[in-house]
């Protein structure tokens, strides 16, 4: 069996056991995210030297027996993720230049666990987008078939994972940025509780929905890599205090008894037919395992789509205000003035879904529309938290689809952004409620991964990990491997 | 719904955004098509519902101290800058 087909967990059991040593492990990950960027472009920037010192000092670490359960294993980072003395575009032109003065607490936090960052992952030009083709660095391609997207916008992540060009990466999910990409790409993605995970460093979209987190291989190295990212950072206002538990404890409680609520809206007529066989048949294991499966209606949820994209675009607006071409980030030639200076850089800087989501956060904060739309907007989500309140006081997880169809062409959806914007239909409404949610590999349709959700309580990261991990036991739809990257 | 187009160049102006004339019809119609698509949310009996504006409700902010925590770093930030002097971000000149 190749070592790439091995878990984080497997890799971290190896280099304990000296099997490999981290600088052998990194260069084998290294050359092989080299050789595969041609093909999937999943990488913007790859760090080698930096990756190999890294490992160098894992391995000594290794050797004098200070590792942790995540020492010398290498990974990946979105490139949303501020990195010290490293190129951090967040997939714009407008941060082409920008080299991070500082790390975001979640690659300190990673950085001091040991990991190795092989470097930074290609995306949606910030973090816009759900198919990776709004990158400024030119879309990402599905490893399943190239002429699929990987879905958005962690889509470098995702696709670099599914063809284990990197063990794990970092992600992040505003509107289902971790889980649709996962899903799309066969692999586990795991978007924690809002507040979960530090927001610092991380390039801001829309603040009261971003939230990091993790694409791996396995729902058992999320939970090494969510444990290692995790905990109160006095640096973001949000970040909640409290302790961080012991996800891997977590992963093996039986599922007899543990009551499922399926996601009425969520089996609608706008599932394809055989995406929902494949969330059925997912369904049917559960219950084999002594689950207990019951249909839950959550009537507001379907106006996710509609009240996020008020709400995402108009924090987008006013988070996107701090690129005014002075302290960083691109700058027009010849400015006649400070307005023209502003305009030009931030017009040539951002690309054209940057630019229309920022004009519609805008519009719908400007006076005589904020109570229309962005007033009401914020009712319904309350409308929908509700919803997510009344249902896990009947049942302890939510299951649904990830998505409503597997991966499509690349150029397929460019055209009309509502069409490209509900994408994100089944996963928009964990983000609304500040949600954890986890999508695992659950089958194919036509040769491309389908993702079954698991949506929790706030700070129910142990129920989901737990319910996806006894999955991934009793199925192997998270072993396989696109054929060209076995 | 439908913008016009001063309608479209004067949103691009608030959000200090220069489009190129060719941009005006592209943001015209799908912003456009988007307000009619978000006008659903007016369809949503909210009458006494409490705005959501956060996901966490009782999330307390916190205070701190107040010491000063932060070195000064400027000479690094401004590595980033498109132009400085002697300390100071430049800009075209705003007062005559």
């Amino acid at each position: 069996m190749s070592i790439f087909s091995r878990t984080v967990a497997e890799l971290a059991a190896g280099l304990r056991a000296k099997e490999f040593s981290s600088v052998e492990l990194t260069k084998l990950y290294l050359d092989r995210i080299e050789a595969s960027q041609p093909a999937l472009n999943a990488f913007i920037t790859v760090t080698r030297e930096e990756a190999l010192a890294a490992a160098a000092e894992a391995d000594r670490a290794l050797a004098a027996g200070r590792a942790g359960p995540l020492t010398g294993v290498p990974i990946a980072h979105k490139d949303i993720f501020c990195t010290a003395g490293v190129r951090t575009t967040c997939g714009s032109r407008m941060l082409d230049n920008f080299v991070s003065p500082y790390d975001a607490t979640v690659v300190t936090k990673l950085k001091s666990a040991g990991t190795v960052m092989l470097g930074k992952t290609n995306m949606d030009e910030f973090a816009m987008g759900s198919s990776n083709e709004t990158s400024y660095y030119g879309p990402v391609k599905n490893p399943w078939d190239p002429r699929m997207v990987p879905g958005g916008s962690s889509g470098g992540s995702a696709a670099a994972v599914a063809a284990r060009i990197a063990p794990a990466a970092t992600a992040t999910d505003t509107g289902g940025s971790i889980r649709q990409p996962a899903a799309l790409c066969g692999v586990t993605g795991l978007k924690p509780t809002y507040g979960r995970v530090s927001r610092y460093g991380m390039i801001a979209f829309a603040s009261s929905l971003d939230q990091g987190g993790v694409i791996a291989a396995s729902a058992e190295d999320a939970a090494l890599i969510l444990a290692a990212m995790a905990g109160f950072d006095p640096n973001d206002s949000t970040s909640v205090e409290r302790a961080v538990p012991s996800y891997e404890l977590a992963l093996n409680a039986p599922l007899a008894g543990v009551r499922i609520g399926l996601l009425k809206e969520f089996f609608d007529k706008g599932l394809d037919p055989e995406t929902g066989k494949r969330i059925r048949e997912a369904l049917a294991v559960y219950e084999k395992l002594g689950a207990q499966l019951k249909e839950v209606s959550l009537p507001s949820l379907p106006l996710s789509v509609p009240t996020y994209y008020v709400v995402a675009p108009a924090e987008c607006s006013s988070n996107l205000a701090r690129f005014d071409g002075v302290r960083f980030g691109h700058r027009c030639e010849n400015p006649k003035d400070l307005l023209d200076l502003y305009c030009r850089s931030r017009g040539e800087g951002f690309g054209a879904e940057v630019k229309r989501r920022i004009m519609t956060g805008t519009y719908v904060l400007s006076a005589g529309y904020y109570d229309a739309y962005y007033l009401q907007a914020q009712k319904v989500r309350q409308l929908i938290n509700r919803d997510f309140e009344r249902a896990f006081k009947e049942v302890d997880v939510l299951m649904g689809p990830t998505t409503p169809t597997p991966a499509f062409e690349l150029g397929a959806k460019t055209a009309d952004p509502i069409t490209m914007y509900l994408n994100d239909i089944y996963t928009i409404g964990a983000n609304l409620a500040g949600l954890p949610a986890i999508s695992v590999p659950c089958g194919f349709v036509g040769g491309l991964p389908v993702g079954l959700q698991i949506v929790g309580p706030h700070f129910g990261e142990e129920k989901i990990l737990n319910a996806a991990h006894v999955y991934q036991k009793e199925t192997d739809w998270h072993r396989r491997v696109p054929e060209k990257f076995a | 719904m439908s913008l016009t187009r001063e309608q479209i160049a004067s949103i691009a102006h608030l959000a200090r955004l220069e489009l190129k004339e060719t941009e005006i019809p592209v943001y015209q119609q799908s912003l456009s098509s988007i307000l009619d698509f978000v006008g659903e949310l007016n369809r949503a009996a909210t009458a006494g519902v409490e705005p959501m504006a956060h996901p966490l409700s009782g999330l307390a902010q916190r205070l701190r101290p107040d010491v000063v925590t932060e070195r000064d770093a400027h000479e690094e930030y401004q590595r980033n800058a498109p132009a400085v002097a002697a300390g100071l971000y430049l800009v075209p000149k705003v007062i005559e």
